[in-house]
């Protein structure tokens, strides 16, 4: 459905829902510029608030926790979703089939404050029986991670896999090449779009986790979200807008960039296939 | 399950056991059994030691095991009215806030869909970006508006229209604007998503046979949407039922939702296993209903 212009009840309409998704954002990072310590009270252009931020050891050492957990368990779980997906892909019939189909979709379903319960009671029962883990902390948080992050590489990566040509894999496998040199020649660099925008979530989705986390972080282990939310129960605090606003900025480039890169490699493949056809 | 049907299940080619086996076992170990410790735990007895709950089997000093559980967790769910009411809040706030998102999606949805192409991009891209954000930031964000010395009360009172701020922040209200202002993308992208796919023709047919514009969309566009709202409202409903953040945030000391009671039980009363217990009760109550009518929708889609 296409139309030259927008009716103008269609503009308003859109302004008014993106004024009302953008607006706290946008006053939350003028606040951040803000001298006066006040934070509703403008007090001038400033950016003591970002100085202050760099001194923080507490939020820096949180930040780089949630960092090195977040792409250690984006990266495990893109393996194991992707071997989930592959799985449920190209095997048709195998026992625990169902078991494993449930399982990856359900932290889409289960409320996340229901998952880490579970996920504690987990451990402490497990320090308890085998003496490990001894105690709570990266790794912990790092397995609990895993656990969620997988089913959002699956759902991504799964209608690219059942979309991938097999014929192409077959092919290879005719002149000689293993099944699993074909999967990792062929069809992976297939479906690396998925697998790269899969991570890409996961990542994000770890490194923004409270609840999760705040069950299966043992004490001195605080995530950023953890420490965010301790400050943020407060109130309103200027140094928290500067760290909301580098955030916000950040994963909005990142964001940007992620989808011009994905869109051209996109183009160059269409262009490289017609390419490809008319020779 | 006889022999002989998992033998005809097993797959042909062993080497097929290394895709499936690691994140089978990995989902067993990290999900299924914890799901099955809950269970457990929630008959066990509240004790205060490390961890915090009774063990269901013992060994009897003359070497007898014995099993001791109990249902007083469950029963303490239905005698103590804070779950129920939790419960029924929960649900109430979810369902508001997916109808509140629906009104407002909507329009947005069908506005986008009608957008030219080369805007459409730019204005998904506008859409998508919130989620990609930290979500607890944008609560916080959220807060600065709604609060009492908030941007809201400060404009207001400067213009003149209110002369005491408006109590917004820890009001059941400022729960509605947080599912709302934070779940709001789920429901736009999926109702766009069918929008987009709606065949204009069918209504420029409508238009020719004289079908005033509101028929139209109630009986053409309405309907052919109907996956689309389904689906945005699913994405925004499950979410909010278990919400936590929002509730603790910006919620008030009346906003029980069960994520708040449960995280309460288990972090200030450290009772474990009545957390268990209601941990247990709300997925069945709550999540298996929806799982099994999601499992039936999408074989009906696929039908």
């Amino acid at each position: 459905m296409m139309e030259a212009r927008l009716p103008w009840g269609h503009v308003a309409v859109l302004a008014g829902g993106l004024a009302f998704l953008y607006f706290p954002i946008l006053v939350l990072i003028a606040y951040s510029f803000n001298a006066s310590a006040l934070v509703t009270v403008w007090g001038g252009f400033s950016a003591i608030w970002y100085a202050r931020l760099l001194h923080n050891s507490q939020v820096l050492s949180a930040a780089l926790l949630s960092l090195e957990v977040g792409v250690a368990a984006t990266s495990c779980a893109v393996v194991l979703g992707t071997l989930a997906a592959a799985a449920l892909v190209r095997v048709r019939r195998f026992p625990g089939r169902f078991l494993l189909t449930g399982m990856v979709h359900a932290p889409l379903v289960v409320p996340e404050i229901i998952t880490g319960i579970t996920l504690l009671l987990l451990f402490v029962s497990m320090a308890q029986i085998f003496g490990w883990p001894r105690h709570r902390g990266y790794i912990t948080l790092v397995l609990a991670h895993i656990s969620f992050c997988m089913a959002y590489v699956v759902v991504t990566v799964q209608p690219r896999l059942a979309g991938a040509d097999r014929a192409l894999e077959e092919a290879a496998m005719d002149l000689g090449a293993s099944p699993l040199r074909a999967f990792m020649e062929i069809t992976l660099p297939i479906i690396s779009p998925a697998l790269i925008s899969g991570w890409l979530l996961g990542l994000t989705l770890s490194l923004d986790d409270l609840v999760i986390s705040s069950f299966v972080a043992g004490p001195g282990s605080s995530t950023l979200p953890m420490v965010i939310y301790s400050k943020v129960k407060l109130g309103v605090s200027p140094d928290m807008n500067a760290l909301a606003s580098l955030v916000i900025v950040l994963v909005g480039i990142g964001v940007c960039c992620a989808g011009w890169l994905m869109r051209r490699a996109e183009v160059r493949r269409v262009k490289e296939r017609q390419l490809a056809e008319q020779g | 399950m006889t022999v002989a049907s998992l033998v005809a299940l097993w797959p042909r080619r062993p080497g097929r056991w290394l895709l499936i086996l690691p994140p089978l076992l990995f989902l067993v170990v990290f999900f299924l059994i914890p799901f099955g410790l809950a269970f457990k735990i929630s008959f066990a007895d509240a004790t205060i030691s490390i961890p915090p709950f009774s063990n269901l089997l013992s060994v009897t000093p003359d070497g007898h095991y014995g099993l001791t559980f109990t249902f007083d967790n469950y029963r303490y769910l239905v005698t103590d009215d804070v779950y129920l009411l939790s419960y029924i809040f929960s649900l109430r706030t979810a369902f508001l806030s997916t109808i509140i998102c629906l009104l407002i999606g909507y329009p947005m949805a069908y506005a986008i869909a009608r957008a030219p192409r080369s805007a459409q991009t730019i204005l998904l891209l506008l859409i998508i970006l919130p989620f990609w954000t930290s979500f607890l930031l944008r609560v916080y964000a959220l807060q600065g508006i709604i609060s009492e010395h908030g941007l809201l009360n400060n404009l207001l009172l400067a213009l003149g229209i209110i002369h005491a701020p408006l109590q917004i922040m820890h009001t059941t209200l400022a729960v509605y604007i947080g599912i709302v202002y934070s779940y709001l993308p789920f429901m736009i992208l999926p109702l766009y998503a069918t929008l987009e796919k709606l065949d204009g023709t069918l209504l420029e047919a409508a238009a020719d046979l004289g079908t005033p514009p509101w028929r139209a969309f109630l009986e053409i566009t309405l309907p052919l949407s109907m996956p689309g709202i389904i689906a945005g409202s699913l994405l925004v409903f499950i979410p909010a039922i278990g919400e936590f953040v929002i509730p603790a945030l910006l919620g008030g000391p009346d906003s029980l939702m069960i994520g708040r009671v449960l995280w309460d039980e288990f972090f200030a009363n450290h009772n474990w296993p009545v957390a268990s217990a209601v941990a247990t009760a709300f997925l069945l109550l709550l999540v298996g209903p929806i799982a099994i009518y999601q499992h039936y929708q999408s074989k009906d889609l696929a039908a």
